[in-house]
């Protein structure tokens, strides 16, 4: 088993570099995209029986070649080779000139598939699923069980994709300069929804969700290669890390949420603390200041107390104030009126909470119910946070968050 | 953010069925073909089904170890479930965008629900 699942991340690894030199040499994102798919799944096959090739990704581009290049005769077969019939007049060609692209790609090149992935015309949902297969090198299976759909559904959605990139007209380069930053925001953006997909996800229930975690992990992990001194880049590598290493601590049996409060910190993942805060800590004192470094903070002081009841929430506050700076976020606001409480008091807290009851981004939204309850409770307004904590209970979607609201209402009596 | 599932449930009345003409049921099939298709398409769709007339469901209760079945279905009301549609939506807008879109809409109603997933963030 531990040499299958070794095989598959050597694969998997790959997966990004054969594509690339795929699409340089070839162009077609989208049926490369398929071949380099399949390229994978005989490897899975071949691999394990006959041994590792010696080297791996010149097997992976001599066989994602030779199927590309099926696909491509088909293709145009299809289109009564009509459309691009001096480029696939003969494709045997290619193939022949296979050691070539056995050249590693620049650098570059996972970062430009990444930035293809999500493209800005994708909906969030198809830029996750795109960014999984063509980055990360999952199936469409693998990818359709972590979001509980059906297969044939991913695969309608991956392959939709393709096409509106095709459609937008994007060729395989980085953006513009000027559009860079966006794009990078969109990329992050990308990888920090795969993360919290996984870590949301309640343990023994969607255990294939789990997992994302620490794919999500090991693509910004791949991003910081080949950006270091990009800080947004570091501190979203040390929020994931430093949220993650909660994980072993935050779920009880059945699924059952357990607040950071109540957590037992002998559970939590040393290393991983370790590494987060080092990294943010770096990135703050060297690079432009940007709200997953400011988010990889707060996390770092949670982090490092040893108690709940050393948490230094002073400067937890001084860091949302920083945030609020930076984002215009509701649920930040909400947080914030959380540190303030616990910081100077319940009263202080109700009051940062205030102007959020109008706000309408947070109209019905069990997050401001849970909030308020939870202020109301310190302040010893037990009627009124029980009946906070029911309407949280009512309006969420998550079964394992209704089920702590609800049992918080019920040991209020 | 991430896609969150919605039921669309449909919601009919032997009347309202009874009066539609021939080119209103046809225009009912097409509409929701063209719907179906549209959302498979997008890799929105989960699942999705018509019900049988009501005149075909047992509802089931068990009391006391005991299980009862009776003809027709659990709610006295003069409408029930028709069919359903189980999509992925960005918010529930777009949810209710594509609720709007089915006839049935226009007869009688489409209910929009989330649906409760097993991911909670603690507090």
């Amino acid at each position: 088993m531990r040499e299958t699942a070794e095989f598959e991340l050597l694969l998997r690894e790959q997966a990004p570099q054969v594509l690339s030199a795929l699409v340089r040499h070839y162009g077609h994102f989208d049926l490369a995209e398929e071949a380099v798919q399949e390229a994978l799944l005989a490897a899975a096959q071949q691999w394990p029986v006959e041994g590792l090739p010696d080297n791996p990704r010149g097997w992976l581009i001599r066989v994602g070649s030779r199927r590309l290049t099926d696909l491509l005769r088909s293709e145009s077969a299809r289109r009564r080779r009509e459309e691009n019939a001096a480029q696939l007049a003969a494709p045997e060609e290619f193939v022949a000139s296979g050691p070539e692209i056995d050249e590693p790609g620049g650098q570059d090149d996972t970062l430009t598939l990444l930035f293809l992935c999500c493209h800005p015309a994708l909906s969030p949902a198809s830029q996750i699923a795109l960014t999984l297969r063509a980055v990360g090198g999952l199936t469409t299976a693998q990818i359709a069980a972590a979001f509980l759909v059906p297969e044939a559904t991913m695969a309608q959605r991956i392959s939709r994709a393709k096409r509106s990139i095709k459609q937008a007209g994007s060729s395989f380069e980085l953006p513009p300069e000027a559009e860079r930053d966006e794009r990078m925001g969109a990329v992050l953006h990308v990888l920090y929804l795969i993360f919290n997909e996984g870590y949301t996800a309640s343990s023994g229930t969607s255990l294939h969700s789990a997992e994302l975690t620490t794919e999500a992990i090991r693509l910004v992990r791949g991003v910081r290669k080949l950006l270091p001194d990009d800080g947004e880049v570091a501190g979203l590598l040390a929020l994931m890390l430093l949220t993650d290493a909660r994980r072993p601590a935050r779920t009880g049996p059945e699924g059952s949420l357990i607040p950071l409060a109540e957590q037992d910190r002998s559970k939590w993942n040393k290393a991983a603390i370790v590494e987060g805060e080092a990294l943010v800590s770096e990135a703050l004192s060297r690079t432009q200041l940007g709200p997953y470094q400011v988010q990889a903070a707060i996390a770092a002081v949670h982090d490092t107390a040893e108690r709940a009841e050393d948490t230094d929430w002073r400067q937890i506050v001084a860091l949302y104030d920083v945030l609020e700076q930076l984002v215009d976020n509701p649920m930040v606001k909400l947080n914030h009126a959380v540190a303030v409480a616990m910081a100077v008091g319940p009263k202080e807290g109700l009051a940062v909470l205030e102007p959020l009851e109008s706000d309408d981004r947070l109209t019905s939204h069990h997050r401001l119910d849970a909030v308020r309850a939870h202020l109301l409770e310190m302040s010893g307004d037990l009627a009124g946070a029980r009946d906070s904590y029911l309407l949280a209970a009512r309006r969420t979607t998550s079964m394992p968050e209704r089920n702590y609201l609800q049992s918080k209402a019920e040991r209020l009596g | 953010m991430v896609p969150v599932k919605y039921m669309l449930l449909i919601y009919s009345n032997p009347e309202s069925w009874a009066s539609l003409s021939a080119e209103q049921r046809d225009g009912l099939t097409r509409a929701h073909e063209t719907l179906s298709r549209e959302l498979t398409e997008q890799g929105l769709l989960v699942s999705a089904a018509g019900l049988a007339d009501p005149i075909t469901t047992r509802t089931v209760q068990v009391r006391d170890d005991t299980t009862m079945t009776t003809d027709g279905p659990y709610a006295e009301a003069k409408e029930h479930l028709a069919g359903f549609y189980l999509v992925e939506c960005d918010n529930i807008d777009q949810a209710i965008g594509y609720a709007a879109r089915m006839p049935d809409a226009e007869y009688v109603a489409v209910e929009v629900r989330p649906v409760m997933d097993m991911s909670g963030l603690e507090m």
